[in-house]
């Protein structure tokens, strides 16, 4: 008896958001964004009927080539989107509010301070005129209306947070006195200043050589443990989704192709295009000549094919796949992969799991 | 054979040794000659050997103390109606002084505002606005004061604001066309998902990076302004005659000029083109000591 209610007591203090609300702390439903042209001739369906959750404290990669949405997505959760860009469909429950349907002034209040985001190149995210101090205290003087000195006092600690050594007097300096790595922690304390429950990482290392790269992704692991935020994390290597990972997103032409648990997805694909994204990563020991490439392009996201957008590419296209678009199939285990063959292979992933 | 190598030695340096001049030599005489006479115009009532604004009908038209008949009484000479050019020069820099600074200064705030707000927010303000300063464009600068200037009538305080309302869309122009880049820069974009305002972003990131650019315009625009003013002033629409502007000497000066009384237009007219001089010989070295460093950010 005291045995069982410990066990409760204990899986309740791990994940305590998760615990007490019961829902996805982020919620997409049915989202799409569309680029329309000045006099709406072109519509380029940038994000196109995305559906996502992901909960507290979890990380979710969002993975697929350029151009395939990842970003407009990322713009999108926040309505930050250039002019041209409109939310054209479907609901962004979070934490039980939809954000689609929120007001500018609304959405001020969310970003930075309930949903930060760090954007592709830090490295140019700094103001060149201001100190360091300033540009993290800022998000706290916006949010919080707190005083000049009270924030300045906050950023130190969140210098302190991102392991910037001496962070007193690095906080009276200006970016262009810091190195890569530590403007690039000092981006991490700007998201982190308000205490964010969410946070949307835009290929955040790719301007890094790869050891700054680990500390980076690092440093974001242990932030994210200590404050229980939930991940964001957009990026087109797979090394770093295997790595910070639980929960993958794989885009194609605007369109989630296959969701689900990061492990489950690495161990046996559903979609042809996850396959084949996995099999393009090189291996050590690997002794092929060349890597392997997916043929053919990807698709004008203006003029799309009727039926599944990667069937030009598919080498397992059938009939059915050029003229018919699949929808999302569930596939048990949180899993959903948009491709008619996907079907039979969750069942076949079902009793193989059975058997072994 | 020597000589030829010595000459295309000599060609070679050249250019370099003007590169040196134009972006390293700090602007001196320049400075030295506006610090005199900024000097000069704060405390003019102290230098002023006469009153610039009373004569003595007596002594009309003497000339420099160096030429025959000059006296040192009246160190450059006197005018129609008796009074020391001198004075009048040194009264008439407090006129350029504070009428260039404060024209150049009121049309730096209004486009530097204008082309912030147009260049940010964009779309039917920028197109608004930008209409605005291609009319305002198109009218001539020199007309158009006349015309303002015959509306509201002769004063100090009116020529600025003519003057700042007829400049104000140099600014515009070049301050959005800065914008424009500054806007699609990562900090930009970083301030917006950190939930900044427009406003807020306007008044914190980009004004800051824009201020730059805009003082070297008006360090250029400097000089503009007080040939402006002057002209204004030659052609009995500037500062109202009894007060000594360089301009109004020029004016009333220029019938002695046919019959020799050249000193009554020399001076003034020196001291416009040394002070029109000094502030584009400076704004050009501050353009290249400014606009590098702003590219390398």
């Amino acid at each position: 008896m005291s045995n069982s209610i410990h066990s409760f007591a204990s899986s309740e203090g791990k994940r305590p958001v998760a615990a007490i609300s019961n829902r996805p702390l982020l919620e997409l439903r049915n989202l799409s964004t569309n680029y329309i042209s000045a006099r709406g001739r072109r519509v380029v369906r940038a994000v196109d009927d995305v559906t996502l959750t992901i909960n507290a404290g979890e990380t979710l990669g969002i993975v697929g080539e350029s151009g395939s949405g990842k970003s407009t997505l990322a713009l999108t959760i926040l309505r930050v989107l250039p002019p041209a860009a409109h939310i054209v469909g479907g609901q962004m429950m979070f934490e039980g509010e939809d954000l689609v349907q929120k007001s500018d002034a609304e959405m001020r209040r969310v970003r930075g301070k309930r949903i930060a985001m760090i954007l592709q190149d830090p490295m140019a995210s700094l103001n060149p005129l201001f100190t360091v101090g300033d540009q993290v205290a800022e998000p706290i003087r916006v949010h919080e209306g707190a005083s000049r000195a009270t924030a300045w006092r906050r950023a130190i600690g969140l210098l302190k947070a991102v392991r910037i050594a001496s962070p007193e007097t690095r906080v009276r300096q200006h970016p262009h006195e810091m190195s890569g790595g530590m403007r690039q922690r000092i981006v991490g304390a700007i998201a982190m200043s308000c205490e964010p429950r969410l946070l949307i990482a835009d290929e955040p290392t790719t301007s890094l050589d790869l050891t700054i790269q680990a500390q980076y992704l690092n440093l974001l692991r242990e932030l994210q443990r200590e404050h229980g935020l939930a991940l964001i994390f957009i990026t087109h290597n797979l090394g770093i989704v295997a790595k910070m990972c639980d929960q993958l997103a794989v885009m194609y032409a605007g369109r989630v192709v296959e969701s689900g648990p990061v492990s489950r997805i690495f161990n046996a694909p559903a979609h042809p295009y996850t396959e084949a994204l996995l099999n393009s990563i090189p291996r050590m020991g690997d002794n092929r000549e060349r890597l392997t490439a997916i043929e053919g392009q990807p698709p004008n996201l203006a003029s799309l094919p009727p039926g599944c957008a990667f069937a030009p590419r598919c080498p397992v296209a059938f009939d059915r796949c050029r003229a018919e678009a699949p929808p999302a199939m569930d596939l048990g285990a949180g899993r959903t992969a948009r491709c008619w063959l996907a079907v039979p292979a969750a069942a076949e992933a079902g009793l193989q799991d059975g058997a072994v | 054979m020597s000589t030829t190598t010595e000459t295309s030695l000599l060609a070679a340096q050249l250019p370099s040794r003007f590169s040196f001049v134009r972006s390293r030599d700090f602007p001196l005489i320049p400075l030295l000659i506006l610090g005199i006479i900024a000097f000069v115009a704060v405390f003019a009532d102290l230098l002023a050997p006469h009153d610039p604004q009373v004569g003595s009908l007596a002594a009309r038209f003497h000339p420099p103390f160096w030429l025959a008949g000059g006296s040192t009484d009246y160190l450059l000479g006197t005018d129609q109606l008796g009074r020391d050019v001198l004075s009048r020069l040194i009264f008439g820099a407090r006129v350029s002084m504070v009428v260039g600074f404060t024209a150049v200064i009121f049309a730096g705030v209004v486009g530097t505002t204008l082309g912030i707000i147009s260049g940010y927010l964009g779309g039917w303000v920028d197109q608004v606005i930008m209409r605005v300063v291609d009319a305002w464009l198109a009218l001539p600068a020199l007309s158009f004061a006349i015309f303002l200037a015959a509306i509201v009538g002769p004063s100090e305080m009116n020529i600025v604001i003519i003057l700042g309302l007829v400049f104000w869309t140099r600014y515009a122009r070049i301050v959005r066309g800065e914008v424009l880049s500054l806007k699609e820069r990562e900090f930009v974009r970083l301030a917006i998902v950190a939930g900044c305002s427009k406003w807020t972003i306007m008044r914190r990131h980009i004004l800051p990076n824009v201020v730059n650019s805009a003082i070297v315009l008006a360090s250029l625009m400097l000089g503009v302004v007080i040939i402006a003013e002057a002209s204004l002033s030659f052609l009995g629409v500037g500062v109202p005659p009894p007060k000594p502007a360089w301009g109004v000497m020029l004016s009333d000066g220029k019938q002695g000029l046919m019959v020799g009384y050249w000193w009554l237009t020399v001076f003034p007219g020196c001291c416009i083109m040394l002070m029109v001089l000094s502030s584009n010989l400076l704004g050009d070295w501050l353009r290249v000591k400014l606009d590098p460093q702003l590219r390398q950010l």
